[in-house]
C-alpha cells in the first residue's frame, strides 16, 4: 500500500478548515434582531467570493503567461483554476440564497448583486463553450487566454462597481451595515478570517488536484 | 494605414450594399413586430426602453459579428502580410462604431415613428447611444474575431458576446430610465462615466489582445 504524506499547508488546511466548522457553528454570535443564527452564513458565504476571485485572477495571470510564453502548461492552469473558481461562484451564490431565504424570505430577488454575478457566471460558462468548440490546441489555448482575460476586465465592474451604484438589499450596500473590519466582533473577526484563508487553501488544493488529474490524462493519451 | 483600412471598409459595404440594407431591414421588421405585438398602442416608458435596447443589442450583435465571420480565409493571410494586427482592430472598431451609431440612431428614429417617443432628455440620450455603440463595437469585433476561428461560429458568437455587453446595457438602460423621467443630468453622471470607463477598457484591451488571434 502506498502511503500518501501530506504536504504541511495541505495539512493546514484541514486544521483550518475543522476550526471553521466548528468555530463557526458553536462559537457565540451577537444576537441581532432578524438575522438570529444565520449570521453564521457569513462565515461560509464571504470566503466563497474570496476565494472565487482568488482563483479567477490566478486564471488570468495564467492566461498572461500562456500569451507570453505559448507553454501549454500555462494554459492548463487557467482552465483548472476557472473550473473550481466556477465552483466556488456556484456555492457562494447558493449560500447567498440560503440566507436571503431565511432573512429576506425568498431565494431570489431583483438585487442587483445577485443578478450580475449569475451573469459572470454566464459569462463564465460561455468561456467553457469557447474552449469546447474549438479542437486545435495551441489555437484554443490562444483564444481562450483572449477570452478569459477579456471577460475578467468586464467581470469586474459587473460585480464589484455596479452594484454599488444602486440601492442593494445585500449587506454592504445602500446603507446596509455588512462585515466590515472595525465594527464585525472580535469572535466573527477571527472566525471570518480563517474561513477566508481556509477556503483559498482548499480552492488551490482542489485546483492542484484537478491539474494533476488533466496532465496524467494528457500523458495517458500520449502513451496510449 | 488605418484610414485606408476604414476607407476600404465603407467602399466595400458601399460596393455591396446587401449587408446594410438587410441589417435596416432587419431593424425596421424587429421594430414593426413590437409595434404590432403591443397591439398598435403607445407602449409605456418602461417597455419601450426595454424593446428599444433589445432591438438594439440583436442588430448591433449582427452587424458587428460579420466583421470577421464573413471574411473569406484567403484575404487574412493577405492582410495579415500588408499591415500591422492593431491597424486591422483599430480600423474595424471604429468602422463597426460608425455602423452601430448609425444603426442606432435609425432604431431610435423607427421607434419615435411608430411606437411614441417618451423620451425627455434628447441631448443626454443620444450622448448614450453614442457610447453604448462605441462598447458594443469595441466589445464585440474582439469576440468575433474569437468566433470566427471556431467552428459554429455565429451561435459561438451570440453566447460569447451577450453575458459581456450586459454591463453596457445595464448602465445604458438606467440612463434611459433618467432621461424617460426627465431627471436632471447631474443624476447621470456617474453611469456615463463609467460605461466611459468600460468602454475606454473595452478598446485597451482589444489593442493589446487581437495581435494573439491574428496571429493563429
Amino acid at each position: 500500500m502506498v502511503r500518501i504524506k501530506l504536504a504541511w499547508w495541505k495539512i493546514l488546511t484541514i486544521i483550518l478548515l475543522y476550526y471553521t466548522v466548528v468555530g463557526g457553528l458553536l462559537l457565540p454570535v451577537p444576537k441581532l434582531h432578524i438575522l438570529n443564527e444565520t449570521i453564521r452564513m457569513n462565515y461560509f458565504h464571504v470566503p466563497m467570493w474570496f476565494s472565487m476571485i482568488f482563483l479567477f485572477t490566478y486564471s488570468v495571470w495564467s492566461s498572461f503567461k500562456y500569451l507570453k510564453t505559448q507553454d501549454i502548461k500555462y494554459d492548463d492552469n487557467a482552465i483548472e483554476s476557472v473550473k473550481v473558481a466556477f465552483v466556488f461562484g456556484g456555492l457562494g451564490l447558493v449560500t447567498g440564497m440560503l440566507w436571503g431565504n431565511a432573512t429576506w424570505g425568498t431565494f431570489w430577488t431583483s438585487d442587483p448583486k445577485l443578478n450580475n454575478t449569475a451573469i459572470g457566471l454566464l459569462i463564465y460558462s460561455a468561456y467553457f463553450i469557447l474552449r469546447s468548440s474549438l479542437e486545435d490546441e495551441t489555437q484554443r489555448g490562444r483564444l481562450a487566454a483572449v477570452y478569459n482575460i477579456f471577460s475578467y476586465t468586464v467581470f469586474i465592474p459587473l460585480i464589484y462597481i455596479l452594484p454599488r451604484m444602486t440601492d442593494s438589499l445585500h449587506p454592504g450596500n445602500g446603507n446596509n451595515p455588512t462585515f466590515r473590519l472595525f465594527d464585525t466582533s472580535h469572535n466573527m473577526k477571527l472566525v471570518v478570517y480563517t474561513a477566508i484563508i481556509a477556503f483559498i487553501m482548499l480552492g488551490w488544493w482542489l485546483f492542484t488536484l484537478l491539474l494533476r488529474l488533466r496532465v496524467l490524462k494528457k500523458y495517458q493519451n500520449e502513451t496510449f | 494605414m488605418i484610414l485606408t483600412l476604414i476607407k476600404k471598409e465603407i467602399n466595400l459595404e458601399i460596393r455591396r450594399k446587401t449587408v446594410i440594407s438587410g441589417l435596416l431591414v432587419y431593424l425596421v421588421s424587429t421594430v414593426f413586430i413590437s409595434y404590432i405585438a403591443f397591439g398598435f398602442k403607445v407602449v409605456e416608458p418602461i417597455s419601450w426602453s426595454a424593446l428599444f435596447w433589445i432591438t438594439l443589442l440583436f442588430t448591433t450583435v449582427n452587424t458587428v459579428a460579420k466583421s470577421f465571420i464573413g471574411e473569406k480565409k484567403g484575404k487574412d493571410i493577405y492582410f495579415y502580410s500588408i499591415v500591422s494586427p492593431e491597424a486591422i482592430i483599430v480600423s474595424k472598431i471604429c468602422y463597426n462604431f460608425l455602423l452601430c451609431g448609425i444603426l442606432s440612431f435609425a432604431g431610435f428614429a423607427f421607434f419615435v415613428l411608430f411606437l411614441s417617443n417618451p423620451i425627455n432628455d434628447a441631448f443626454l440620450f443620444c450622448i448614450t447611444i453614442l457610447l453604448s455603440a462605441l462598447g458594443f463595437a469595441s466589445s464585440l469585433t474582439l469576440l468575433s474575431g474569437i468566433a470566427a476561428k471556431a467552428s459554429n461560429s455565429t451561435i459561438l458568437m451570440a453566447v460569447l458576446s451577450f453575458p459581456v455587453i450586459i454591463s453596457i446595457l445595464l448602465l445604458s438602460i438606467k440612463i434611459t430610465k433618467n432621461c424617460i423621467d426627465g431627471l436632471d443630468r447631474s443624476a447621470s453622471y456617474d453611469e456615463l462615466t463609467i460605461l466611459t470607463a468600460i468602454n475606454c477598457l473595452s478598446i485597451a484591451f482589444s489593442y493589446l489582445l487581437f495581435p494573439y488571434i491574428w496571429r493563429s
